[in-house]
Order: structure tokens, then sequence, then C-alpha cells
């Protein structure tokens, strides 16, 4: 490999780079691990630049454009910087049915952003998600990697404070 | 022998089983059983006769899906995989969340004995990307089965080859698909493949795969140890063994019960949901996810089996039912529904990624005062446009379409007054 491409992959950490081979090893090929490259490197920054998505393409062997269009497809892969941590809000039918649409507006309105917004103090980016498959707990969230169940207008306070 | 195999453990531990638990109460000795003295053909022969029948919402029968994998040289060179669909998203679903968060090794030992059966020597487990603590548990029953012998090069000394691992998936609902799980996995965005070839010709990286869901997998250990009339004698109507049910919406006790299969919905909800809160009554019933049509009150004596539902207009799916009450709006859940669906839709195919957006956009437009006449004829226009077999090369705007249609069949009412009246009557909360 040229210099060029080295200095771009050594823009991944060791660490990165360790977690990802760990991942190819489990697969047949090194393009296989795509998503498994793209979690591990926003599990490590919060989200996917467009210099960490060269980088982890160049790694794996796969053009950018192949590497984006897989990035983008996936709800969970962040290719835009996120606050500190994210909160995702089910909005599917069960949580529905137990007012997860009142919730919501509750939450927009208390952090005074919209779907998609950040917060300006970078704390939380509120963000959608469909079913949590915890329909018996609704309305249903996740924080970070936290599954918060049975939600309530009330309880937001208490909640959101876990989370500095 | 137990009568609830799939959550027997779980009871009695009171919470997550552990590795010594779990062998404790015999947990591993079938598969060791299998891989030690028995053939493939002979545990494909007990599942098949036990007819079990997918437990992701299809229902096809496992034992006859194993059959259609090459076996033996007619399989040729490579690999064979026996992928685990752990990608719960059905909205309204929360049953395999609830047995790999509780019995992980339940679902290694159905994978041991699956990948036997058919000679496979990889195994994923395909995770939702959310499910963390459920990653966290399956990686590290895999580690503990590992060092015991149970997977790697020389399973239970047996000299046969087994390698497991989890694959988090980066988070959509078509993953859940069978193909494009499968291109998922190969690290792809996740469309269907158009079919033949079936996975079983043609999956993972080109070789013989067979998909199965999380609580199909679970039901094997049991199958196979108890036999194939035991498992019979566990379902109360057509269907064999238990089912775990489930209840969400206004009930008093939403959750989940390993029942009989061809349990009544009435007995599920009343008796185990403990019946519709003070102040809701029952509307409708999603019987086995959103993806399933409504079935109405008089359904309730309905028994809970694949054929039963599907005679009465609707799939039995995941068994895990959504209730609609009279304080929902039947055409803002049915907006509700479809955006989620449009959402949801991998582009691919004109009807579903062009269709389901527009019935979004009409029943938006519905239930904002906006309807016009005409457009309930355009609804059921676009249903058949969308809907109509054979138009995509998957199921997803069929299943949209069946919350769609059924609600115009037995909810049109409501859409009629939205469009007459120019608003929703709904008093809606928030």
């Amino acid at each position: 490999m040229s210099e060029a491409t080295d200095n771009l992959i050594e823009t991944l950490s060791q660490q990165e780079i360790a977690e990802i081979e760990a991942e190819i090893t489990h697969l047949p090929d090194r393009e296989s691990a795509a998503i498994d490259a793209l979690r591990v490197v926003q599990e490590h920054r919060g989200w996917v630049s467009d210099e960490s998505l060269h980088a982890i393409a160049k790694l794996l062997g796969m053009s950018p454009g192949a590497l984006d269009s897989i990035a983008t497809f996936y709800n969970l892969i962040f290719r835009q910087p996120v606050g500190r941590h994210v909160i995702m809000m089910c909005d599917s039918v069960s949580c529905y049915v137990m007012g997860c649409d009142g919730l919501c507006a509750a939450l927009k309105k208390k952090l005074g952003v919209k779907l998609g917004g950040t917060t300006p103090d970078d704390r939380f980016t509120l963000l959608p998600i469909v079913c949590l498959a915890a329909c018996d707990r609704a309305p249903v969230m996740m924080i970070d990697n936290d599954l918060v169940t049975n939600v309530t207008v009330d309880g937001l306070d208490e909640i959101l404070g876990r989370y500095q | 022998m137990s009568e609830k195999p799939l959550t027997e453990r779980i009871e009695s531990e009171g919470g997550l089983v552990t590795m010594d638990a779990y062998e404790g109460s015999g947990g591993y000795d079938v598969a060791r059983r299998v891989v030690t003295s028995m053939s493939s053909e002979e545990v494909q022969s007990i599942v098949r006769d036990s007819n079990l029948r997918g437990r992701g919402g299809a229902g096809f029968p496992t034992g006859v899906k194993w059959g259609f994998v090459p076996m033996g040289d007619a399989a040729g060179d490579g690999h064979k995989y026996l992928v685990c669909n752990g990608d719960e998203m059905e909205p309204g679903a929360f049953k395999d969340r609830y047995l790999i968060e509780h019995d992980p090794h339940l679902l290694v030992e159905g994978m041991i004995i699956g990948a036997y059966a058919i000679q496979a020597d990889r195994g994923y487990i395909f995770l939702r990307g959310e499910f963390h603590e459920g990653a966290r548990l399956l990686n590290g029953a895999i580690a503990d089965a590992k060092s015991k012998g149970y997977l790697g090069d020389n399973i239970f000394g047996s000299g046969v080859r087994l390698e497991l691992a989890v694959h988090r998936s980066g988070g959509r609902y078509i993953c859940g698909e069978e193909t494009a799980l499968l291109n998922a996995l190969e690290g792809k965005r996740a469309q269907p493949r158009s079919k033949p070839p079936f996975p079983p010709a043609s999956g993972a990286w080109g070789r013989p795969t067979i998909v199965n869901n999380v609580e199909t997998l679970c039901n094997v250990p049991s199958i196979i140890g108890n036999g194939a009339q035991w498992f019979h004698g566990l379902g109360r109507g057509e269907d064999a063994g238990t089912k775990l049910f489930g209840v969400s919406g206004r009930v008093n006790n939403p959750g989940l019960w390993e029942l009989p299969m061809g349990t009544t919905i009435r007995e599920i909800i009343e008796e185990h949901a403990g019946g519709m809160q003070e102040g809701y009554r029952l509307r409708g019933i999603l019987p086995g996810g959103a993806s399933t049509d409504f079935l109405v009150e008089e359904h309730l004596d309905l028994p809970m089996d694949y054929g039963t539902i599907e005679a009465a207009g609707s799939r039995m799916g995941t068994g895990t039912m959504i209730i609609m009450d009279d304080t929902i709006c039947p055409v803002d859940m049915s907006r509700n529904l479809q955006h989620f669906f449009a959402q949801e839709s991998c582009g691919f195919c004109t009807p579903c990624r062009d269709g389901l957006p527009w019935l979004e956009q009409l029943l938006t437009d519905i239930e904002e005062g906006r309807g016009e006449d005409g457009d309930l004829e355009l609804l059921d226009r676009n249903c058949e446009l969308i809907g109509g077999a054979g138009k995509t090369f998957c199921l997803h705007a069929y299943g949209a379409i069946e919350p769609m249609a059924s609600a115009l069949k037995y909810f049109r009412e409501d859409f009629e007054t939205h469009i007459r009246d120019g608003r929703c009557p709904y008093n809606h909360r928030g």
C-alpha cells in the first residue's frame, strides 16, 4: 500500500483497527465486515465522519462510495455528529397506542429541539426509532445503550437527569 | 415431562438462566446425544414429524425447510450456514428478546442441533443492534459453550466442527426478511433478493443456508429430547407445541405467556392480560403484530393457530397481539402503521417505495381534515396495486396492506366520517 493509504488508515486508532480485525475473523472476506466496522468506529467516536468512512473503506479494501451507501441505509449508523447522549424514542404502533405522540411532543418542548436535532449544549440528540421490542412496557425509548420503559411525561425530568 | 419447554427454566430461576443452571437441569445433554450418536437425517425426521412451524411469522414447517439443504457431496465445497433471525422488529413483538435475555443457552443448544441437522459448520445469530444486553449475554454463552468444547473444531469430542458468532444489525426492519438478512450479514444494504434461488440452495455468500427464528430454534432441544408425539400433545388444536403469546395495548396486564398452540384469543386477552383497562373497550386486534390483518370482537373465541387465523382473513404471525381500544382513531393508527412501513421500505421495488408513502400522505390528509371524495376508492385501489402478490421482491408491502385493507373493511365508517365532516372526531392524547 502507498504511504498515503497508510496515513489514512492511521486516522483509526490501534484499538479500533483491532476490533474491526476481530470481526473479520468471523467472516469469509473483509468487505463483509462493513457494518461491523462502521459500528466499531461509531462506538468510539459517537458518529461516522467522512474521514472515518474513507479510512474504514481503505482498511476493508472497498470504495468509500460503496461503504457510504451501506452506512446511510441503516438506522443505527450516524453520518452526522450527535450530542453526548442519543435519545431514540419509539414511534411504532404499540407505543403509539400507549401515548408516545404526546410523550414525544413533551420531550421536544423540554429539550427545545425537533426530531433529529441536538440541544445547544450538545447534551442530547433526539431521534425517532422504530419498534424496540419491549411493547408490553410501552412507551419505550433508548438513551445511549439503555432501554427505558413505561416512560411518562412526569417521569422525563428524572430520566433525563441520569444523563449529563 | 415439561409443559412449558421454552420458559420452565426461566421460571424456576426467576430470571437469567446461567450456564450452571442450564447444565444442572439437563441443558446440552440433548446436543451431546445428537452430535455423538444420531445422524443428521434422524434429527431432521424428528423435527419434521413434530410439525414444528416457523415462529418468526411465516409458519413454514421447519423440518421441511431443513430438508431443502443439500447434504454430503451434493453440497459441494465450502461452508454451510445456520443463521438465527434474532432481528425482532415487528411492531408489537417482544418474545425473542425475552428468550435471548433470559435463556441464551437454550438458543445456543438449539443452534448446535439445527446446525448438525443440516451439516452446517458455521452459525450466526443476526441480532437487533439495539439488543446490547442480548449481545453481551449471547457472546458470553457462546464463549462458555466453546470453553466446554460444545463449539469449536471438535464439538463434544465428535470431530464435528461448528463456530457460532453474533452479528449485530445496523438497524432496519427489512433485515428481518430472510434474504435481506443474508445481504446484511454479508455487509451490504439489506435489500431482499429475487427468489429463486432460495437460501437452502444459495444463501449466505452463495452457500446453502437455513434462516430460522429464535423461538423456532429454542423449541428444537426439547423436541429432540422428548420426541415428536410429546410436542403434538402440547398443542390444543391443529398445531403442535407451545407458543409465546403476548399482548400490548390498554390491557391491565400487558406481557408474555407460554401457552398451548390453539389457546383462544379471548383467553389470552381476558385471563392472561387481565382484560381491558377501566374506561377502554376493545375495538380491534392485530393478532400477530403490525403486518397482520385486523380482527374484531366477533373473532375473540378463535383459537390461535396458523390455519384458523388465516381462514379468518388474518395471520397468527409472531403471536404477539396489539389491541386497538375505542379511544384510538383507526385512521390515525393506520397513518402510524403506514408511516412505519413507508419508512422501512428498502426502496428497491416501485409499488412499495412509492406506494407506501402515498398511503401515508392520503391518511395524513384524511386525518387532518383534508380528505376528499374518492379518497377511499383511491386507498382501496392502492391496496390492490401495492399489496398484490408477485408485484415485489418481498412481502414488506404485502404486510403493510394487511392492516390497511382490513382497517378499510372493519372501520370504514370512521374513514367516511373524517372525509364527510372534514375533521377527526377522536380526542387525541397530546
